[in-house]
């Protein structure tokens, strides 16, 4: 029997591929918090003075917050004051604006994210943003001729400023907690989508977000605006170098959906995780939420969460519009020393509002992996159904796997259903499989995609294929 | 084909096997019977490298090669199939997806290509019909809510896509009703050629009446105490093993 647990550990031992660090010249404002880093953020994007207000509003009720300590989480003090909140890419000097370096294409294309276009619009636009700022987004012109605003957030607020102003903020509120104030205090780039009146986006959009300058934080913000009865289908995508010391990231995703409309929101989320021994690593500190404010308006989340040293992260739903309806789909696997405390929020407020949710949560190693989530009827919700599905796989002895489900019911027309299953991988699974002629490390892969099948397929093609192979990575030598 | 010498083996600190020695011709069809507790599935399960036992002695020579130095999924490939007695459940992993992890690590072990999914599925369609599986078998999570009899079905056809050299069969028969014992040891024969051997591990001479072996082992507190031709089994039928425990 210790045989077969020292192979599992073996297999569960997986190297992180894009630990590399960019060479290329960075401008980096000095470390440290205060008003004048924010004007100085501010005036470095060229803002509108609301746009300032804001951020200062954010940062003097930041001022007065404490992190949280509800989460299962084991987070070391932070010192704000030793982060650095803004680095940048230095643009060389180019012909064209557009040009992007090619040391930074390079860079990309070693993540595989493609910045070149094709004539047809298929496939999987990019914005993708390097520290603080974006440096290209592909398909921007041709999305346009469909009235399809697909941009970074910065040109957003120089070209939208009216979007902007009308949307930001206005689902996740600057209030809403101490990540979320901190971020908008200093967020430096990120994404807008705009997809208008009865539009159906006919590719995938994206961000990959990178962190490569060190000491830094990435504090970015996506907005997605869907208006009625438009469908977007967005993918989020990220990962930073290998570093001793730990990075913070803490980022806010907006989404409101009008009328009959749909988004669709897939993150494949790989930040470094830290090493074998828990050493360095990315606090992912992030606060997504989507206003189903239509009717008949529908938000889906899909997440599939490889990386970070610890994840505190809630994607959840407002189901405003009567018949709107909210779906959450997570695969979590932390391995090593990793900690996620991750799930979701259904606020169910419409008549008939339906939400779904099917959490896999993968523990490996010496990791903690829990599942929080919340589904709340209010009183007027008459109708309204949820169905949660939280599952727990336990590759080691040493990991935790935790379920914390709340829920808040007003209404009494309300149903709702939870279900949740603990397993373990079983040696003698295992041995079935070897016995096959399957190695104990392909064993694992096929044992954990298949249980993390029902969300996996939740994600756009692009996606599926190599988030398959990430969890397989990502769990090499873990099982114990 | 198989030589088994003086083999010891325990688990958990406690002696199974004390002595076995056996030798196994390709062609062949072999009968392991004995009662229970007398070492026949721990002598599958150390055929085929089970971590939970250990060998403490002796020496085990398959196709000239040193079978205890094999990883189990060496052994597999190298054409060693185990038709378990209790097949274990798989939740989430389909057959199909199973089935293709397997053969295609057995053909990179021979250093061919991955199979293709047209030809894959042909295959799988085609070795069904041995044992008669239902295609929604096939389409399920390996053994997830299976029957006991579906169970060692599945088996046999892993059997089949598998084409081992050696097959053992660990109590092939046992929970199977007189329909299903018939299709199962049916697929065993029509996978029977003269390069290949069997080896049946049974309490009952139930399965042989299907499975015709040539020769019959008496397998009783970890060491072979008897071996005859296929009258034995009729034999023991008759008698029972009190007989030749006295006699041992």
């Amino acid at each position: 029997m210790q045989d077969s647990n020292a192979i599992i550990d073996e297999v569960t031992r997986g190297d992180y591929k894009y630990g590399f660090v960019t060479d290329i010249d960075t401008e980096v404002i000095h470390k440290g918090l205060n008003e004048d880093v924010i004007r100085l953020i501010s005036a470095k994007k060229n803002e509108p003075a609301w746009l300032l207000d804001f951020r200062l509003k954010a940062y003097h009720y930041w001022l007065t917050m404490e992190m949280p300590g509800w989460a299962h989480l084991n987070i070391p003090t932070i010192n704000y004051g030793d982060i650095i909140y803004y680095a940048a890419p230095r643009k060389k000097a180019a012909k064209n604006l557009d040009d992007v370096d090619p040391e930074l294409l390079k860079t990309f294309d070693k993540l595989g994210i493609p910045l070149g276009e094709r004539k047809h619009l298929t496939g999987m636009a990019v914005d993708a943003v390097m520290d603080s700022v974006s440096v290209k987004t592909t398909y921007k012109d041709s999305l346009a001729e469909k009235g399809i605003i697909f941009s970074s957030f910065s040109e957003a607020v120089q070209h939208h400023p009216d979007l902007i102003q009308e949307y930001m903020g206005s689902v996740v509120s600057y209030r809403d907690n101490f990540f979320a104030a901190l971020n908008s205090a200093v967020f430096s780039d990120g994404s807008f989508v705009y997809i208008p009146k009865g539009v159906r986006c006919p590719m995938e959009l994206s961000t990959y977000f990178r962190i490569n300058a060190a000491n830094t934080g990435q504090f970015e913000r996506t907005l997605i605006v869907a208006d009625d009865e438009s469908y977007v289908s967005y993918l989020e995508g990220c990962t930073a170098p290998m570093r001793d010391e730990n990075q913070l990231h803490a980022a806010i995703v907006e989404i409101v959906a009008k009328e009959q409309a749909e988004v669709k929101y897939s993150t494949v989320q790989n930040w470094y995780p830290g090493d074998k021994e828990g050493k360095g690593g990315i606090y992912n500190f992030v606060t997504k939420r989507g206003l189903c404010e239509g009717k008949g308006s529908k938000i889906s989340w899909t997440q599939v969460e490889t990386g970070s040293a610890i994840t505190w992260k809630y994607p959840s739903c407002i189901l405003a519009g009567d018949d709107s309806a909210g779906e959450f789909y997570s695969v979590a696997v932390t391995n090593n020393y990793q900690q996620a405390d991750t799930g979701t929020k259904m606020i169910h407020l419409g008549r008939n509002t339906k939400s779904l949710i099917v959490s896999k949560g993968i523990s490996a190693g010496f990791s903690q992996n829990s599942y929080r989530g919340l589904v709340k009827i209010a009183a007027h919700a008459e109708g309204a159904r949820n169905h949660s599905q939280c599952d727990s796989l336990l590759l080691s002895n040493t990991c935790g796997a935790h379920t914390f489900p709340y829920a808040d019911v007003r209404n009494e027309t309300a149903i709702i259903e939870h279900e949740a299953t603990t397993s373990k991988i079983s040696e003698e699974q295992l041995f079935y499989c070897n016995q096959r002629g399957i190695s104990t490390e392909e064993a694992v892969g096929l044992i954990v995609n298949g249980y993390a099948k029902e969300v996996m397929n939740k994600l756009p093609m692009e996606f599926a294929v190599e988030a398959q192979k990430l969890l397989a990575v990502s769990l090499e030598g873990s099982i114990g | 084909m198989l030589e088994i010498k003086n083999l010891y083996a325990r688990i958990n600190g406690k002696e199974i096997l004390k002595g076995i020695n056996l030798s196994v011709k390709k062609g062949e069809v072999h009968a392991i019977m004995g009662p229970n507790g007398s070492g026949k599935s721990t002598l599958s399960s150390v055929l085929v490298g089970n971590p939970a036992f250990e060998v403490t002695k002796g020496e085990v020579i398959y196709e000239g090669k040193n079978l205890l130095k094999l990883s189990p999924e060496d052994r597999s490939r190298e054409g060693i199939f185990l038709s378990f007695q209790y097949p274990v459940e798989i939740p989430g992993v389909s057959m199909v997806n199973f089935m293709r992890a397997a053969v295609n690590e057995h053909r990179k072990y021979k250093g061919n290509e991955p199979v293709s999914a047209t030809e894959f599925l042909k295959l799988m369609r085609e070795k069904r019909a041995v044992v008669e599986l239902d295609n929604k078998l096939a389409g399920r999570s390996v053994n997830e809510g299976f029957s006991g009899g579906e169970k060692k079905r599945n088996e046999i056809f892993q059997m089949a896509m598998l084409e081992p050299k050696l097959a053992i069969l660990d109590e092939t028969d046992s929970g199977l009703d007189i329909d299903a014992l018939r299709i199962v040891a049916g697929g065993v024969n029509k996978l029977k050629t003269k390069e290949n051997a069997t080896i049946v591990i049974t309490h009952y001479q139930r399965l042989l009446e299907y499975i015709k072996p040539d020769i019959v082992h008496v397998l009783y507190q970890g060491r072979i105490i008897k071996t005859a031709g296929p009258e034995l089994a009729l034999e023991l039928e008759e008698k029972g093993y009190d007989w030749l425990k006295t006699e041992a």
